[in-house]
């Protein structure tokens, strides 16, 4: 899993090691350094130094205003505060996101199959379909569906007619919108690695699996679904993750009670004026994905499966 | 599924395979008796691949029918079939272990008591004590041996072997060669083995089918194709044979004359495949002698004049080209037993040769001298093997 454990810089040693390293063995071995700094100097500046800061922010003094500033109190009791007052929202944005997942599962595993398998030259059209909505801003992707679940749209409209959606039932402003919302914009995202693992899946295995008295559900889920193991669990996380801590969605789509702790985190810091609840709650919220993070790769087996 | 219980030979009916315009079988009938060492030998493209595709159930037949005792499997789905196969590329599971590989029949058909079973298969093909490993961690021979035992433990009735030695190298290759055939011995179950290799399909079937262009050109144990191939193209697939351009003029007292290059021959009516007309006069390459004096061919035997012009020692033989007045080369092995010098390149030669080692096959009118083996290239037009 390599987006999870990431690589390690390993020198590589000169070769003729019997030999004292001479210059150009002295340079290779400092070239895998010198290629990670960019990145690395990226990452401390834009990465650790905010997170610091957000850090010291979350322990402030809750009492002090933007304009007269924040005494650095160590104020530890911004975690349970923050949670007493968002857990319905903290909640809420697992359950959307899980809930968006795993609906983008049944819809991008098909599709990621289809795509890889049986899709012949059209593969690479249907791949730059997936990808296409990208090239648009994911703020006006948003709004496209605020148009399409409207009250007085096509997509309501039929519902109601058909009995689907009783005669004032609306799509926006609804739950429904914002999980439906999440899965629309992440999909992508899950699609691509399923892809990537499915693609390269090698059908003489299936017809082995068949050959071994294995129908083609048997087969699915012994063969094909375990080799598809590490791209299910990336594109899963791709999915999950930011949907997690998304909050144009429920913004736009939902209303006041659909409210993740995205907008949480966005009110305290933009509009009530309360910082350290807001970082108190971005840390929640990190620790959280990375301990569901944790026992999920370690369930799935990735490092197992290859 | 399997019911071990129910006897039957396979048998292939008319089955024709087309893929769009390529016609990789041709209306093909065979039966492989229950219990045999069958093979199915051919060039790459030949149709041996997809005949053995179509038994496994991962081919339909355009046309015709599989049988296997008195069922008819022809449209079966693989999982279906008493049928196993060990595949070319071996296609072992790679997530799972060596055991669970082997197993893998077995928990389909919701087998109990696996663990013995597994383990049996694996001393059968000497693989104790790898149960934990991976398919990547196998070398290629460990690995092959691996889809033979995942095949072998659901006592398939036939079991289809596709090139499983081909990408072996050729010392694991001749011992891999000895091993199949001891356990197919011992399991008694009938193995179908499509191979390129003709010394392999000599070596270890009772029966070989020749193919060619998706029709059977010969069936029968290796010997008898050997000594008395039916075309020329099994006459030079299956070792090599000096094959002259001739006309037959009938029988006479058991023989068949031939007139070729001015010359007159006979061959026994026996061992000729044609009696009038255009006729190739076969030899094989170590059934032929060289005399340096025309008076030293053995009474009875027929004989040609040439120069020899080229002259390799292979250390058991030393193999001789000869050419005839005529301009073709004719192969000539002979064995390195005696005391006898070699032949100097250049000299003057008689080759000869008893009646009963020659033969008559079908020619072509118009077609010349063949004495070059057909060659197996690996790449074929159609790709379909």
């Amino acid at each position: 899993m390599s987006i999870l454990t990431g690589v390690g810089a390993r020198p590589v040693d000169a070769p003729g090691t019997g030999q004292a390293p001479d210059r150009s063995g002295r340079r290779r071995r400092w070239l895998p350094y010198l290629l990670l700094l960019p990145g690395f100097a990226w990452l401390v500046l834009f990465f650790v130094v905010p997170t610091a800061q957000l850090g010291a922010t979350s322990l402030y003094d809750p009492s002090g205003s933007v304009t007269a500033g924040y005494a650095m109190t160590w104020e530890f009791g911004n975690y349970p505060d923050a949670l007493a007052y968002a857990w319905p929202q903290v909640l809420r944005s697992f359950a959307y996101a899980g809930i968006a997942t795993l609906i983008g599962i049944v819809i991008g595993y098909p599709l990621a199959y289809a795509i890889a398998q049986k899709a012949g030259r059209w593969k690479n059209l249907l791949l730059v379909c997936v990808v296409a909505p990208m090239f648009t801003s994911f703020l006006v992707r948003t709004l496209a569906w605020k148009t399409i679940l409207s009250d007085n749209g096509a997509l309501v409209g039929f519902l109601r007619d058909t009995g689907l959606l009783s005669a004032d039932g609306r799509l926006l402003a609804t739950p429904i919108a914002v999980v439906l919302g999440l899965t629309y914009n992440f999909l992508p995202f899950l699609v691509l690695p399923l892809y990537a693992s499915l693609e390269r899946l090698d059908t003489r295995l299936l017809e082995a699996s068949g050959d071994l008295y294995a129908s083609p559900a048997r087969t699915f889920v012994k063969v094909t679904l375990p080799l598809s193991m590490p791209g299910l669990v990336a594109g899963t996380l791709l999915f999950f993750i930011p949907a997690v801590g998304d909050y144009i969605n429920a913004a736009l789509l939902g209303n006041t009670n659909t409210a993740m702790v995205g907008n949480v985190v966005n009110s305290a810091f933009l509009s009530r004026q309360q910082p350290p609840q807001g970082a108190a709650l971005s840390f929640l919220l990190m620790a959280l994905i990375l301990a569901i993070v944790f026992t999920y790769v370690r369930r799935a087996g990735t490092d197992e499966v290859v | 599924m399997a019911t071990p219980s129910e006897a039957g030979d396979l048998r292939i009916t008319n089955v024709t395979k087309r893929f769009g315009p390529f016609v990789a079988v041709d209306d093909l009938s065979l039966t492989v008796p229950q219990g045999s060492f069958f093979a199915l030998l051919g060039a790459s493209g030949c149709g041996k691949t997809t005949t053995l595709r179509m038994v496994a159930g991962l081919e339909v037949p355009t046309a015709g029918e599989v049988r296997l005792g008195e069922r008819d499997i022809t449209r079966l789905r693989p999982y279906q079939r008493p049928v196993n196969t060990v595949f070319q590329s071996y296609a072992l599971f790679p997530h799972l272990d060596v055991f669970e590989n082997v197993a893998f029949g077995l928990r389909r058909r919701k087998q109990r008591e696996i663990a013995p079973q597994v383990e049996q298969l694996l001393a059968l093909v000497q693989l104790e004590g790898f149960t934990k490993r991976r398919p990547a961690e196998l070398s290629g021979g460990q690995q092959q041996r691996v889809a033979l035992a995942r095949a072998l433990i659901n006592h398939p009735q036939v079991l289809l072997l596709d090139e499983p030695l081909g990408a072996l190298d050729l010392k694991l290759r001749r011992q891999m060669q000895i091993e199949l055939k001891r356990i197919q011995t011992e399991v008694g179950i009938t193995f179908v083995h499509v191979t390129h290799d003709q010394e392999e399909a000599m070596t270890m079937a009772d029966t070989v089918a020749v193919m060619n262009a998706g029709r059977i050109e010969q069936l029968g144990r290796p010997a008898e194709i050997y000594e008395y191939p039916a075309t020329a193209f099994v006459a030079n697939f299956l070792g090599q044979s000096n094959l002259l351009a001739g006309d037959a003029e009938g029988q006479s007292g058991g023989d068949v004359l031939v007139e070729a290059y001015g010359q007159r021959f006979v061959v026994p009516a026996v061992r000729a495949r044609a009696e009038r007309g255009p006729v190739f006069l076969g030899v094989r390459p170590e059934k032929l002698a060289l005399v340096t004096e025309s008076d030293d061919v053995p009474a009875g035997h027929q004989s040609v004049t040439g120069v020899i012009t080229d002259s390799s020692y292979v250390g058991v033989s030393t193999q001789y080209l000869v050419r005839t007045g005529w301009g073709t080369e004719l192969a000539v092995f002979a064995p390195n037993g005696g005391s006898a010098a070699p032949l100097p390149v250049g000299g003057e030669v008689t080759a000869h040769w008893s009646p009963e080692h020659a033969f008559l096959l079908d020619r072509e009118p118009g077609e010349g001298d063949r004495t070059t083996p057909e060659l197996d290239t690996p790449d074929a037009v159609g790709a379909v093997a």
